[in-house]
């Protein structure tokens, strides 16, 4: 009898060390505010209610993003057990020590790079790149389209019109130089009584928004950010004849096909534009893609979603966005965070994620025979994946960003230099950076 | 017996305490009374302010607390004045004080002339025409973005109704030329109601028999305006334009919110530049160099003023 009341002892203390090890925590999850958070919130309840942790979400708007989070994380701020932060964060997060390394804990709970879009390990998981140091998890996959009017391309008044015009079929554009002619023929045109215009492109001065753009743009004309046999050698690379060719195309672009006063535009302001029927192309990440499909104005079969177009050599390349979900390392709830992310990586979350607005990132997911048929611009996305870059992930990336934003905004907003000006300019402000940080 | 608040403080005081405070001089009280100010004071104006001129001389960053902070004597500050950059924005920011200044000035002075009479509504007008400054900026930043529209802002339907000049075919906060002037227009319209109080409460204290006596004299209404208004005024109309200058000088939120400081760095204002540096950048050691100019640069322009001031009310 004793030894039964000694089992029974030894059960219940088991039982209880254990319920002290899943102990419920109030983890809370930091991002940005916009409908993939929102489509988080609903799919984390799962989350809740098998792990019995509680998760509380801070999103702060695109603009104050980087600012928000970034002083947060330098600050060693506890408000964030997990973090959906920006690609280019990543370099910061793993030299200052603001997220924990992700590889051993991957190694021990099978979760497996290989399985995630090559792109998206690259750019949201690996510090340095190209090695085998992973500090986030892939948690939504996103890069720069466009998006046009596909209603208004079908009309045969606007198709008569446009071969009239151009002498050629009016197709979606398959290269730049179709794109701006496009938007030519489209900037204040009249269509159902309203003046519409060409296009709208990334020209935001405060964050990002411009570099965005004209990156995206740049890629394709043959711009490097530095000699692939010698890093941070830029002379020649970010400041070839093709990326001058680049950036006098985007201002070109600019300064015949965008809405009037579009100087300040970012996602937001071009996902207003295109809803109020305001142009016929846009430029924009393809997180913006769903909204557009239930949207009474644009959605429905009126939106083709278009893969980056090529530039004049045939190269196609796209900006990377996008984020990975990292642990902070001033977390004190690291293990309940951790398990969200183990949680997050199944096949089965990962799917529900896309069937509700995330873009997913796990293979199993985007190569599944159905994915490609399950939206329409499910495709677009896979194919646009394909061709990524991304901006500089170095710790100084603001710094980085900083010049560039300068450097682009004076040049194709203000008008001031020349596209060569403007890119040799670049280089210097870019070695100074570096030079700063012991780099050169 | 009395019992005031004071004689029951006074009851409750220990003895021995009390016998140690009579004992002091009204010198030693004084300090007893001020020490908490100037200890409160020195933490947290005083230190950080030097702490802010070592770090000027330094390469610190605030984001990488670990990395080895070098003294790298006066090369934050050369680099900064000679900066071509930093200059522009030293040029856009004196372009905002001085138009915002003129304009507040001369419509603030110009408002309260004509609020200072005696007729009906006065009362709801002046609250009114102070409207504006009880706004958050970035409030009236968010609204005027609107205003300012191509094609859907009350501001360039305006300029279309007065001019001809079609509305869509201008772009104020993304024109070069006109991007300038956009922040000049907000922050005139937000805060000209300011220099109107202060004004008006200079012309309500010029005392009314002097006016009578002006008459009697059969002084004219221009020659009373020039000889007694101005300058009785004058000392208000200098402190107000002492508040908006300084007020101007540190201006960020308005004007990140109307241009973020494009077009390219057209209204790139010093504040936001400072900012960028200090809290995007991170390079603590360089913008605290930065702040030291730019308060060099106040301190130095205000003293000046203030003798000014100081001048005009002796007189």
């Amino acid at each position: 009898m004793k030894s039964h009341y000694l089992a029974a002892t030894a059960a219940a203390c088991l039982t209880l060390s254990m319920n002290q090890g899943a102990q419920a925590e109030d983890l809370t999850l930091c991002w940005a505010a916009w409908d993939p958070a929102n489509a988080l919130v609903e799919l984390s309840k799962e989350f809740e209610s098998q792990s019995g942790h509680k998760m509380t979400f801070e999103f702060v708007p695109w603009t104050n993003f980087a600012d928000r989070m970034l002083n947060e994380l330098n600050s060693g701020g506890k408000l964030c057990d997990l973090m959906i932060g920006d690609s280019q964060w990543i370099g910061a997060g793993a030299e200052s020590g603001h997220y924990i390394k992700l590889s051993d804990f991957f190694d021990a709970n099978g979760i497996s790079m290989s399985d995630f879009v090559p792109a998206t390990v690259t750019g949201y998981s690996e510090w340095p790149k190209g090695t085998p140091n992973y500090w986030a998890l892939p948690a939504f996959g996103d890069v720069v389209g466009w998006t046009y009017r596909k209603d208004w391309f079908a009309r045969p008044e606007i198709q008569a019109a446009f071969k009239e015009k151009t002498g050629r079929d009016l197709t979606p554009p398959a290269t730049f130089a179709e794109l701006k002619e496009v938007a030519e023929f489209f900037q204040g045109r009249e269509i159902d009584g309203k003046t519409v215009y060409g296009a709208s492109i990334y020209t935001e001065r405060g964050s990002e928004g411009i570099t965005m753009g004209v990156m995206d743009v740049l890629y394709s004309f043959g711009f490097k950010y530095d000699n692939p046999d010698k890093p941070y050698d830029m002379e020649g690379f970010v400041n070839s004849p093709g990326a001058v060719e680049g950036l006098e195309f985007y201002k070109a672009l600019y300064d015949c096909c965008t809405p009037p006063g579009a100087s300040n535009s970012y996602m937001g302001e071009g996902i207003d534009a295109y809803k109020s029927g305001q142009v016929a192309l846009q430029m924009n990440f393809a997180f913006t893609w769903p909204g557009f499909e239930v949207d009474p104005n644009v959605g429905g079969g009126k939106t083709g979603y278009l893969v980056n177009p090529a530039g004049p050599t045939g190269e196609r390349f796209a900006q990377l966005g996008g984020q990975g979900i990292s642990v902070v390392s001033y977390s004190e709830k690291q293990d309940a965070a951790l398990e969200y992310i183990k949680w997050f990586a199944q096949p089965e979350v990962q799917q529900k994620w896309w069937s509700m607005g995330g873009f997913s990132a796990l293979r199993s997911v985007v190569e599944d025979p159905a994915f490609a048929a399950s939206q329409p611009y499910a495709q677009t996305y896979l194919d646009s994946m394909a061709i990524v870059k991304d901006f500089w992930a170095e710790p100084a990336y603001a710094s980085l960003l900083q010049a560039t934003q300068k450097r682009f905004h004076d040049y194709v907003v203000a008008g001031e230099g020349t596209a060569k000006e403007a890119l040799d300019g670049l280089v210097q402000d870019w070695t100074e950076v570096f030079q700063d940080e012991g780099k050169l | 017996m009395a019992d005031t608040p004071i004689d029951r403080l006074a009851r409750a005081t220990p003895s021995s305490l009390a016998r140690r405070v009579r004992g002091l001089s009204d010198r030693a009280i004084a300090w007893v009374f001020v020490t908490p100010t100037i200890l409160l004071l020195l933490a947290i104006n005083i230190f950080p302010l030097i702490w802010t001129v070592r770090l000027s001389f330094t390469n610190f960053a605030a984001n990488k607390p670990n990395a080895e902070v070098k003294w790298v004597g006066l090369r934050n500050y050369t680099r900064i004045l000679t900066d071509p950059d930093i200059w522009q924005t030293m040029q856009a920011t004196a372009h905002f004080l001085f138009w915002t200044l003129l304009f507040q000035v001369v419509i603030g002075f110009s408002l309260a002339w004509l609020i200072n009479r005696k007729f009906r509504g006065n009362d709801l007008l002046t609250t009114l025409i102070v409207l504006p400054m009880m706004l958050s900026p970035a409030v009236v930043g968010n609204f005027w973005t609107f205003l300012y529209e191509p094609q859907i802002g009350l501001f360039n339907y305006a300029v279309e109704f007065f001019t001809g000049i079609p509305a869509s075919s201008f772009s104020m906060l993304g024109s070069v030329t006109l991007a300038p002037w956009s922040i000049v227009i907000a922050d005139t319209w937000m805060w000209t109601p300011f220099v109107m109080l202060i004004c008006l409460a200079g012309l309500r204290s010029i005392p009314d028999y002097i006016y009578e006596a002006a008459e009697v004299d059969r002084a004219s209404k221009w020659r009373q305006f020039w000889t007694m208004t101005v300058p009785m005024v004058l000392p208000f109309l200098m402190l107000a334009v002492l508040f908006r200058g300084i007020e101007n000088f540190k201006m960020f939120d308005l004007v990140v919110q109307l241009t973020g400081g494009g077009p390219g760095s057209t209204t790139l204002l010093t504040s936001i530049e400072l900012k960028r540096e200090a809290f995007e950048k991170w390079r603590t050691g360089y913008s605290s160099a930065y702040a030291i100019i730019l308060f060099v640069t106040v301190f130095g322009l205000a003293s000046i003023y203030v003798k000014a001031l100081n001048k005009v009310k002796e007189r």
